[in-house]
This record gives C-alpha cells, structure tokens and sequence, in this order.
C-alpha cells in the first residue's frame, strides 16, 4: 500500500495495512543535510533534498513542506529570529498597538520571498513523488496567527473587551491565510495542516472559543481548496473534538493532555486523530522506551483506523537523536500492522 | 448576578457582630474573575477590604482564588487566558489597595523574572502578575536575554531568588548555561523555573540544573515560603 492510499483509508474510519507514521520533520532537516538552520531555509532545494531523505530513513508517510512559523509575519513586514540548532522564532510583533490592526492589510503571497521559497519547494516535492505521498503544507489559523502578530497580552484583551479590532483583524488573516492555504495546494500540497493552538480549551475556555475562534474557523475552512488538518499543538482537545469535526477538517492533531480512552470514542467516526508522542521527552528515550510508548499509543487509538502516529505537538526538537526516531520507526513496522493484536 | 450577601449581623450579649462567610465571598471572587468581570470583583474586593482588618486577609483572599484557578488549569477546567485575566485584574485592585492602606511591598527576598532567548512573555507576565498581587515586589529583567547579561543584571541587583520562564525547548536548557555562569561567579541565586518545556517533560528542571520547577503560576507561593523558611 502507498503511503498515500494508507493515510486516505485511515482517514475514511476504515484500518489500512499499518498504521501510518507522520513524523513532523522540519528544521530538523537542517540536520540531516549537515547544515545550520539560516542556511537550510535560505534554498528549497535543501527542504526538499532532507524530506525525500527523511522519508527513506525514517519511512515516513508524508512529507512536510513546513518551514517555520514565523514566515507567515515576513510577509506582514515582520522579522525572523533564527539559531543555528532550533526553530526560527518570531521577532517583534508587527502591530504595536491595538489600534494598528485597522491600518493592517493581507499581504500578497508572490511578493514574499518567503512564502515564494515554501512554494518552490513544494513544487519540486511534488515533481518528485506525484500522488505516492501526501505532502503536508501548513498555515498558521486565523484565530491563533495573532499571538505573533501583536503579542498574546494584546490580542486577549482584543478578544475579550475590543471586538472592533478583533473582527477587523480576523478579516485580514482570513483573507491572507486562504489565500496562502490555496497557493499552498495549487503548488502541489496533498492537504493544509493548521496550528490552531488557541482553538484549545487549555489557552481559551471553550464559551469564549465558540464564540470567536469557532466561526472563524468554519469560514476559514471553507475558502480552503483541499482536505485540512487542525493541531492543537499539544493543548487539550475533548472539550472540542466536536466542533472542531464540524468545521469539516479530516484530521486533529492532540497532545498527551487528553484522556486517550475518552478522545478515541468522542473521534471515532468524526475526525482522524493524529499523534500524540512527546517531542520533548523523546530526546532522552531509550530505544526500547520509544517501542513500548509507540505500542502503548497504538493500542490506545489504532483500532479501527482514523489514527496517524505522529508527535503531539507538530514538530520533532532537533534535540531528538536519529536512532529514535529510527526506533520509532521500526516500532510502526513491528506494533502497526492491522489487524491489531 | 455574582455578588451574594457575604456579611450578616449578629447580636450577642448586646454586642453587634459582623461575621463572615469566607467561602460565598471568595467563590463569588473567583467567579468574577473567570468571566473577566473588573467591575464585580473590584466590588466585592473593596466590600471585603472594608470588612477585615490588615493585609493578611487581603492577601490569602488573592493567593487563595488565585490558587485555586492555577489548580482549575492544571485540570483543564479554566484556561490560561482566565488564567492571565484574573492575576491582571488582582494585581490592579493589589496596586490600588497598598498606597491607600498605607501597606508596603514585600522587599524580601529580592524576586527578579526573566525570559532566556525567548521574546513572547506572556508567562513571565502571568507569574509577575501573581506575584505583585500577593504584595511582593518583582523585578522584571525583560525578554531575549542572554545567560551572560541575565547573571551580570542579577548580581548588581543583588537578587536572591532568580524566576526563568521560557516557551522554547532550547531556552529552556539555556538554564543550564545559566546555573554553571553563576557557580563560576561564586553567586548563590536560587533559579526557578516555570513554562511549556517544564511542564511537557516534568524533569527537566532538575536535568538543566535548577532549583525548583514550577507547573503553574501559583506554585510560586509554597517555593518562595520554601525558600525564605530553608
């Protein structure tokens, strides 16, 4: 079975030939090819040589056309901090005052060297391995997009006391974020994984969510032209499994907040779950620690299909040594194979 | 409507006494706090200062509601943004109660927070606020800074107890650099630290060479009272 025909069926609820193994490889490509973090992220050429190399080392089944967060807000003007072994981080907020969102306008996607870089990538990403593989790009959501916009403190008291500036900037990133969710699958993405971790009850209590982030999350999907993934980014997902179902995204990223019993049965049938080993505590595993978590997680979400293993926050520490992502790999091979025992 | 009837009066032996019931009183504050409602909890704050005599009472109502939404957090029952609201709210009504009550700041230990690498500091806001709600006095280093100009700011000022909240997996092993800048200079500061990193891999605090790791913003009381009394 193709990595692409797995990921379909266990979208559909149904149990492929294994479980399929979404390991969320991004600046860790730096390291693969030997390379400091600027210097990986300034060609596509070395994005896309470290993901088709990823994938064979680790059989991976996607590939994932993600270069760092922060890209999104240099195309809103705003700097990137980078270091030679970490993710790039966000600089100073591009607003500086509440007031400055009606001043904002959604930035165009070719006019961002950025942006135009992710895109390349995935174009040759795709030239190179056609429908065999999904190929996982990723936008920021609208909702969640001002933390780095304007700084977390600002944007709750936009949520809570200044609902002008709220909509006004909700109706920038909808456009902005659409729009590069669209560019992403016109270059050849299979499907869009949104970091939404402010849809999370563990950052903003459910009453508030569905009042605010929930619609703008069913009238962000719906512009978007292709399956979707949302992450929570290892926040807690139970309280809104369902809602977030009913924005129609395939799948859910979750963490290791969630009760597993609980989460499984509120997903069953609605929405592909996706994750939830532990980035951090995976950098000092033992190889047989990363088998038995990997049998424990399949055994907790594997029946029936509708799971992809993955780590439970979208993104693999560059602190993470090879040989366990290996051993995580060879447990796939050796725990993953439906029907479960 | 939120505010229920916190104070009675009683007659005993020709003698009015007003009692309180503590727990209607302090429920109702939490409450007030979690819908970010500034206008009623400064309410039934003022109506509880006016009621009860010294600091003390002022503090364990703060400490103590401030307390229980931490714990309501770790259990997934409130969020971190009511998390945020609430300490933003108490250290106001905090910062408007001392002057008029002729109350001052707790001086000691000297309390300095700070943010290695890191830019976004929405939890080093979160721990001061807590903080300076209970009455102590906290001296914010700022964000992005190196281990270098953390150790150099703490020694000149003199801090005893140093609090490093990070969101980023390699600021937070930058403690390590930290703790080994500090023996070398001979500098006895206790390090706390607090953040996603700690809380997602609960012993890593001790690996990075801390003092102490704190899950949420509140643990900061029982550490300090751990520290001033050892």
């Amino acid at each position: 079975m193709s990595s692409m025909n797995r990921v379909l069926t266990t979208i559909s609820h149904k149990e492929p030939d294994r479980v399929p193994l979404f390991l969320c490889l991004s600046f860790y490509g730096a390291k693969e090819l030997g390379m400091t973090v600027p210097e990986y992220f300034k060609k596509p050429e070395n994005v896309v040589a470290a993901q088709l190399a990823m994938r064979e080392k680790y059989q991976n089944d996607c590939l994932y056309s993600f270069f760092y967060a922060s890209i999104e807000l240099e195309a809103f003007g705003s700097e990137t901090i980078f270091v030679d072994d970490g993710p790039p981080n966000a600089g100073a907020p591009v607003l500086r005052t509440i007031d400055d969102v009606f001043r904002l306008e959604p930035p165009e996607i070719d006019t961002s060297p950025g942006l135009t870089r992710v895109l390349r990538a995935t174009e040759m990403l795709k030239e190179r391995v056609g429908n065999e593989v999904p190929i996982i790009g990723i936008v920021m959501s609208p909702f969640s997009l001002p933390v780095i916009q304007i700084g977390f403190e600002k944007y709750l008291e936009m949520i809570y006391f200044r609902k002008d500036a709220f909509e006004r900037l909700m109706e920038v990133n909808d456009s902005f974020c659409a729009a590069w969710a669209n560019a992403q699958l016109a270059a050849g993405a299979t499907a869009i994984g949104i970091f939404d971790p402010l849809s999370s009850p563990s950052l903003i209590e459910k009453p508030t969510y569905i009042r605010t982030g929930y619609p703008v999350a069913q009238r962000f999907i719906s512009k978007i032209k292709g399956a979707t993934a949302i992450h929570l980014a290892s926040g807690l997902t139970l309280p809104v499994v369902r809602e977030i179902a009913e924005t129609g995204a395939a799948i859910l990223g979750f963490g290791v907040a969630d009760d597993p019993v609980a989460l499984k049965k509120e997903a069953e049938g609605r929405i592909c779950l996706l994750g939830n080993l532990n980035g951090l505590e995976m950098t000092h595993w033992t190889k047989e620690r990363a088998h038995r978590t990997v049998k424990t997680v399949i055994d907790q979400f594997g029946k029936g299909g509708g799971f992809i293993l993955s780590d439970g926050h979208g993104e693999i520490p560059w602190q993470v040594p090879e040989e366990i992502l290996i051993a995580v790999s060879e447990a796939v091979q050796l725990y993953g194979n439906y029907p479960l025992e | 409507m939120y505010i229920k009837e916190c104070f009675y009066t009683s007659k005993r032996e020709g003698e009015s006494l007003r009692m309180y019931k503590f727990n209607g009183l302090a429920e109702d504050f939490e409450q007030a706090l979690l819908n970010t409602d500034r206008v009623v909890a400064t309410s039934i704050f003022r109506r509880y200062a006016e009621a009860t005599e010294g600091f003390s009472h002022i503090e364990r109502l703060v400490v103590n509601t401030l307390d229980q939404i931490g714990e309501k957090w770790e259990r997934g029952i409130v969020s971190l943004a009511q998390v945020y609201m609430s300490g933003r709210i108490c250290e106001e009504l905090i910062d408007e109660y001392l002057p008029v009550a002729a109350v001052k700041r707790r001086e000691s230990p000297r309390i300095a927070i700070a943010m290695l690498i890191d830019q976004h500091a929405l939890g080093k806001r979160i721990v001061t606020s807590v903080l300076r709600a209970a009455g102590y006095n906290v001296i914010d280093f700022g964000q992005g800074l190196t281990s270098e100009s953390l150790v150099e700011k703490t020694i000149e000022s003199r801090i005893e107890i140093l609090l490093i909240s990070t969101l980023m997996y390699r600021s937070a092993l930058k403690v390590r650099e930290l703790r080994d800048r500090f023996e070398r200079a001979g500098y006895p500061v206790k390090i706390i630290v607090g953040g996603a990193p700690f809380r997602l891999d609960e012993g890593l605090w001790e690996r990075v060479g801390a003092d102490a790791g704190s899950r949420k913003a509140s643990d900061i009381f029982a550490l300090l009272e751990k520290e001033v009394l050892s």
